[in-house]
């Protein structure tokens, strides 16, 4: 354990370099996540009339502002990076080393995370200028969990894209899976519409799938969605899907591991 | 240090035809054919020892490393490095090996190398004084200098691949497998490769074992070779020895004051190349004292030098050698399985 403290801040150090280095790329990324901006201004639209459930055009646009937010700090994108790693057999000289790549593949995008931040922040500012910051949440206790939740999501979203990713170990290109997903993701997490105007019945079936909890319930929580008496259940759901996830990928990896070192990259 | 004890390798790949309709027969009906990459392959290297692993393209060289460096198991046999069963990864175990392949690359690429060589540092857990003192060594060894403050994108191959091997000593592996480490590099990098390699292998009696299809290599660094030939082993003694086998003959190079005719010069032995003024002619080992002194005093010599024959051919006709003997044993015991069945069948009459 004291050598993982010793070797993370490196990790992170030079992930954070690595992400300075990759400007450009991160400039795309962002211009390719504004969806939830083009869904505030359909759903806005929609709401100048008559609120819609409980959101009128102020909550929506809190709601989808913090989807971007959200989005921006739970990305990730491994499963692209293995896959590559995988064909091109440059995953070799990641296994020849004494740890496991997995921790790296974290690092690499924790240390994104100072540069999404600052892509953040002026939306974060355009929020409180223009809507006062309706429904965000009042006590640290809902900051607090909504942190939480944020760091859930992106350990689901990262989980998933480890567990994706090993699949190039099993089958040609895992890159398509990992399509899917986001497609399911864009529909069933609160991405497009907020998971709460869903069909009753829809709902329910949602809200015991993992989407939701990768984006959907820290949004949630930071427009003031749930009692603080409803949270310790969410976040115990959330952790679940975490903890799935990871179990996946440990199973899903050394078996990888043995078609690799059974088959060669 | 190594021990390998009848290492075999089998790899079975999806096999097709060409065109649309076999790509289409198999998205439902996959064909697979085993390849044998390693048969049986037994050998041990010291601590320290400098080997050259050798072989044809596809021979089984890769698979070898791979396998001694944990990356893929062995179908059977077994393998010890240093004490440890390489497929099991322990930590102890990697952090006493390096495998460099030259087509291969760890350093980060749109990163300086001096942020892979601290990233390995973390990893590795290696003190930042022995860190700072292993680096120092490196940049004099290496004449790494700004290189490493540099993107690694925007370096020249050669520079890339000093820098690939600083980062893969960063931890000073015991033990270093070499793929091809001066493949398309110039002649004065792959010098300078060696001498490193050799000081490396001089100063921290690693040991080294290493494969390049650059006979200046092996001549180099090797004092032994173990040369493989599809999966088998078919050699494993030193490279003089080898040499001796396979052409005991000497190379006499001539260059001539004025032109001589071939018939003359065939005299003294077989003409392997006559251009002009230059002459290289093949004699018997035991006969340069006399043939020596001989064409000095019958032709106008104005330089002589005395060669070993080209280690490429050696080393071709070695491999030439070893298919003919396999065709030759393959063929004896098809013909033995012909003629059982014809007894067979002639008892069944």
């Amino acid at each position: 354990m004291n050598r993982f403290f010793r070797t993370f801040p490196t990790l992170l150090r030079v992930g954070f370099s690595g992400a300075l280095a990759y400007r450009a790329e991160m400039l795309v990324w962002v211009l390719a996540t504004t969806m939830p901006l083009i869904m505030l201004a359909f759903w806005t639209a929609v709401a100048h009339d008559a609120p819609i459930g409980r959101f009128g055009e102020k909550e929506l646009v809190v709601y989808f502002l913090v989807t971007f937010i959200v989005r921006q700090l739970t990305g990730a994108w491994v499963a692209w990076e293995i896959n590559f790693e995988v064909k091109q057999g440059t995953i070799g000289s990641k296994l020849l080393r004494p740890m496991h790549p997995a921790l790296g593949w974290a690092a690499d995008n924790l240390a994104a995370m100072p540069m999404r931040v600052v892509v953040s922040l002026p939306v974060a500012i355009i929020m409180l200028a223009t809507t006062g910051g309706v429904g965000l949440p009042k006590t640290p206790l809902l900051w607090l969990a909504g942190m939480l939740a944020l760091f859930g999501g992106w350990a689901i979203t990262f989980l998933v894209n480890l567990v994706i990713g090993t699949l190039s170990f099993y089958m040609e290109s895992s890159v398509k899976v990992m399509d899917a997903w986001t497609v399911l993701v864009f529909v069933f997490s609160g991405y497009l519409i907020p998971i709460e105007l869903f069909p009753k019945t829809l709902r329910a079936i949602t809200e015991m799938l993992p989407f939701r909890y990768s984006i959907g319930l820290p949004v949630e929580i930071f427009v003031g969605a749930h009692t603080p008496s409803e949270l310790p259940w969410l976040l115990a759901r959330q952790l679940m899907w975490v903890l799935a996830f990871l179990g996946l990928f440990l199973v899903l990896w050394r078996g990888g591991l043995r078609r690799y070192a059974a088959y060669g990259g | 240090m190594i021990e390998v004890r009848s290492l075999r390798k089998e790899y079975r790949v999806h096999k097709r035809a060409p065109g649309l309709a076999a790509a289409l027969r198999s998205v439902f009906r996959r064909t697979y054919e085993t390849i044998v990459a390693v048969d049986d392959v037994s050998f041990e290297v010291a601590a320290g020892e400098r080997v050259g692993f050798l072989g044809p393209n596809g021979a089984g060289k890769t698979t070898t490393l791979k396998m001694l460096a944990g990356l893929l198991h062995p179908t059977s046999g077994e393998a010890h490095v240093d004490g440890h069963l390489p497929r099991k990864r322990e930590r102890a175990f990697l952090e006493k090996i390096m495998l460099v392949m030259g087509q291969k690359q760890q350093l980060l690429w749109d990163l300086p190398p001096a942020e892979t060589f601290e990233l390995n540092r973390a990893i590795y857990d290696v003190p930042r004084a022995q860190y700072q003192e292993t680096m120092a060594e490196l940049d004099e060894l290496l004449e790494l200098g700004e290189l490493v403050k540099k993107p690694t994108r925007q370096l020249s191959l050669g520079e890339r691949m000093k820098c690939e091997l600083a980062a893969a000593l960063v931890h000073r592996p015991k033990v270093l497998f070499l793929d091809e480490p001066t493949i398309g590099l110039d002649v004065s990098m792959q010098a300078s490769m060696r001498a490193f390699v050799k000081r490396y292998n001089e100063r921290w009696n690693a040991t080294i074992l290493l494969t390049s299809h650059y006979m200046e290599d092996v001549l180099a660094l090797c004092p032994r070779v173990v040369v493989i030939d599809k999966g088998q082993l078919s050699y494993d003694g030193t490279l003089e020895a080898l040499v001796r086998r396979l052409r005991p003959e000497k190379r006499l190079i001539l260059r001539l004051g004025a032109e001589v005719a071939e018939g003359d010069l065939a005299r003294y032995g077989k003409v392997v190349e006559h251009e002009k003024l230059r002459v290289t002619l093949q004699i018997a080992h035991a006969d340069v004292r006399e043939v020596v002194p001989a064409m000095l005093a019958a032709f106008p010599v104005v330089d002589l030098t005395v060669e070993d024959p080209p280690l490429e051919e050696v080393m071709s006709e070695l491999f030439a050698r070893t298919r003919a003997a396999r065709e030759k044993s393959e063929k004896a015991e098809k013909v033995g399985k012909t003629e059982t069945s014809n007894d067979e069948k002639g008892d069944e009459a």
